[in-house]
């Protein structure tokens, strides 16, 4: 099962080694890990995506609770939240498939950034679903290359993760 | 505020924090450091090879219940601080280790005597910093004496650079803000309950009671607790001595070399109240197969801890002495029952024992006479087959009276920490059960235990072997000694003498309590040297992997 899970963390030197090194030495397996500032320049967050049983992920978040410069970790439910991922995609591109590649393009609302006359660069937002579905469809073109930021995820409604 | 330099705010936060000793050996950069020792009261010991000044930290902790401090320079030296730190890390032993470490301009160029101590010693630490710049030395320090002590207790270090140390500050000594660490102690009282109703009902409860009882002062609740309720009770290695190891309720030691009835009484039980203790795989045996029958109730600190390595049933986090303390509140007085008869009749019909001599000095028979003589003393060990004996054949009666590398299971670390454990405390007789091979780790504090006038007593049990490894591969690989020999094992008595320590040796049976009495009256450093049987086994054994029940009697 995956499981998403928000950080808190201090904004302070080696936080990510040590919430890295963590993961690695009890056997963890990260799936994608995204991290940047909050509004508090003090606190960093980090959305951590895992694929384990239920047993491993309450390891997961009492042991990174344990962490003495992380404030709060919350598991974050796929129902309740929102998710986005970003992802930027160079393809092969000619004057023959061109016009289906900018359909595909507008069908997934996706924005292309780049233009150059072998290839395209296009940027997808949404969630982990839809950026894997436009990666497979542009995979008849010939992806030379790839880059996805790892899922950013936060509660609907009202309630909040907050230091 | 006052101003100073950063080698003198350290100072000034170790008074603070109540600290009295601090066990190091200087270096190159921790120079500045040590020119503030030197006119500091502060008592510094001096010791021959870092990883003691980390194990004496750590017998001194264990035998106060402070916080142990230990310093070495960058590089090297703190490197081999590594071994003491792990060490205390796994058997959760609040200290605070301080290395020094190069200029910061220089830190990541590889400077001569840099290593990333920080880094090498993150899995191993509660936590660590690196300071980079002196103001904030009153803060670093605040917390790790916080941070190791609170909660589940751990080593914190401190990587202290060289220009951090000569720099001025101003200092004051700040309120604590530590907003991520938060450790529990006030405990639930819904799961106290439910935990109480479950021992009142239970037909057959066992107390597995740990380290935990012992670090958070909970022996005097947990007796309470035992004997309201007529629940048996065994503990772990590190848990040895939290209950009086002479009264009728008592298992003795569970687990891979535990006894048979404490074995049995797990595995027959109905409800399992584990307190401060973690199911480790040298005590669960196979873990499907632990406890088959039982509920199982856990108290530790650490809510890490509770379904970690089994399914409990009744999780309580908190503090244990504060736990069994509402527990208590909340039971009422159990009368003896058909399963009391039934443990008390496995303990009749299983005690440890061994086979006497009359003519070879049988490890065994070292560590009763030892009990006999003194019985109060402060046993520390080393590892192997000598810290199974003195964990079995010394009757353990005081949660603070028995130290023993547990989690990493050291091979010299008995020795340093005897040192640290006579230095915490002086007035009591403080001997370390040492095997031949274990002893040889650290050997070279001899020099530190006579220049320091600090006088441990060590019995080394000399089988000439590296007897515990020896055990398995008779056991288990056929006979076929592959490097457990130790050859000629060094003349213990004329190295002590070498070092300026007293030296005695026993090689009969007859001689044996005349030795121990000598050695014990002596006011120097002293090694008894016991040439004891070869081929002696620690009995009975769960194999590894095995279940409890499948515990053997094992011939010597
Ligand atoms: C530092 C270290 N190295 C190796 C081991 C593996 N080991 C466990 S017990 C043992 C033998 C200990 O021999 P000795 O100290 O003579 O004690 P005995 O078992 O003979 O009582 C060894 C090598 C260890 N525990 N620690």
């Amino acid at each position: 099962m995956k499981h998403t899970i928000a950080v808190i963390v201090e904004n302070k030197p080696g936080v990510l080694t040590r919430i890295s090194g963590l993961f690695s030495r009890r056997g963890f397996n990260i799936d994608s890990l995204s991290v940047g500032a909050t509004d508090n320049p003090d606190y960093s967050r980090m959305t951590i995506t895992v694929n384990c049983d239920e047993e491993t992920l309450e390891q997961v978040i009492k042991q990174l609770s344990k962490l003495i410069n992380v404030i709060r970790v919350s598991q974050l439910e796929p129902k309740e939240s929102v998710e986005r991922e970003l992802a930027i995609i160079k393809v092969s591109a000619n004057r023959e498939n061109r016009p289906e590649i900018m359909q595909l393009v507008s069908i997934f609302r996706a924005k292309i950034i780049d233009v150059s006359p072998r290839s395209v660069i296009i940027e997808v937002t949404g969630d982990e679903e839809k950026v894997d579905a436009i990666e497979r469809l542009l995979r008849q073109f010939g992806i030379k290359e790839l880059a996805r930021t790892g899922k950013v995820s936060m509660v609907r409604g009202t309630k909040v993760v907050q230091p | 505020m006052a101003k100073m330099t950063g080698a003198q705010a350290i100072l000034e936060s170790l008074k603070r924090e109540g600290v009295d000793v601090i066990f190091g050996l200087p270096g190159g950069v921790l120079l500045p450091l040590y020119d503030a020792i030197y006119s500091s009261e502060v008592r510094h010991i001096l010791v021959r090879h870092e990883q003691a000044a980390a194990h004496a930290a750590d017998g001194y902790a264990r035998a106060t219940g402070k916080v142990g401090v230990c310093l070495a320079t960058s590089g090297p030296g703190a490197t081999n601080l590594v071994t003491g730190i792990a060490n205390a890390y796994m058997d959760s032993v609040p200290m605070v280790a301080m290395t020094g470490q190069v200029n910061t301009n220089l830190i990541g160029r590889d400077a001569f005597q840099e290593a990333d101590i920080t880094g090498i010693t993150l899995p191993i630490t509660k936590h660590n910093y690196l300071v980079r710049k002196a103001s904030e030395l009153p803060r670093v320090f605040r917390e790790a004496f916080h941070i190791a002590r609170t909660g589940r207790p751990g080593p914190v270090l401190i990587d202290l650079p060289r220009d951090v140390t000569v720099e001025e500050l101003e200092y004051s000594y700040p309120e604590l803000h530590l907003p991520g660490y938060n450790p529990s102690t006030k405990v639930h009282q819904l799961q106290i309950k439910r935990a109480a109703e479950a021992l009142m009902s239970a037909e057959r409860p066992v107390i597995y009671a740990g380290g935990g009882v012992r670090y958070a002062n909970a022996h005097q609740e947990l007796f309470e607790l035992a004997l309201k309720l007529n629940a048996p009770v065994t503990t772990t290695l590190m848990g040895v001595g939290v209950f009086p190891e002479d009264h009728p309720l008592s298992l003795g030691m569970l687990g891979m070399h535990g006894t048979k009835y404490a074995n049995y009484s797990i595995q027959g039980a109905d409800l399992i109240l584990a307190v401060g203790a973690r199911f480790d795989d040298r005590v669960t045996g196979k873990i499907a197969s632990f406890a088959p029958r039982a509920k199982i109730i856990h108290i530790d600190v650490d809510p890490a801890e509770i379904g970690k390595n089994v399914r409990v049933d009744i999780p309580v986090v908190g503090d244990a002495r504060n736990a069994l303390a509402e527990l208590n509140k909340f039971v009422t007085q159990k009368p003896w029952s058909a399963w009391n008869e039934r443990v008390s009749t496995w303990k009749c019909d299983y005690p440890l024992c061994y086979q006497k001599d009359e003519s070879v000095i049988k490890p065994q028979l070292v560590v009763e006479k030892l009990c006999e003589v003194c019985p109060d003393a402060i046993i520390v060990t080393e590892v192997g087959q000598n810290q199974m004996w003195a964990a079995q054949f010394f009757t353990h009666k005081d949660p603070s009276r028995f130290i023993s590398s547990g989690g990493l299971g050291t091979m010299g670390y008995g020795f340093p920490a005897a040192i640290g454990a006579k230095v915490g405390r002086p007035d009591c007789q403080v001997i370390d059960v040492a095997g031949d091979g274990s002893f040889q780790m650290n050997i070279q504090e001899l020099a530190t235990a006579v220049i320091n006038d600090i006088p441990v007593k060590v019995a080394v049990l000399n089988n000439g072997v590296l007897g515990m490894v020896r055990q398995w591969q008779t056991l288990f690989f056929g006979e076929r000694y592959s490097h457990t020999t130790l050859g000629q094992v060094p003349d213990f008595v004329k190295v002590a003498e070498a070092y300026g320590a007293l030296g005695l040796r026993a090689t009969k049976p007859s001689e044996v309590e005349d030795v121990i009495r000598e050695g014990l009256a002596s006011d120097k450093p002293t090694v008894m040297d016991f040439i004891v049987a070869k081929d002696e086994k620690v009995s009975p054994m769960v194999p590894a992997g095995a279940s409890l029940s499948e515990i053997l009697e094992l011939e010597s």
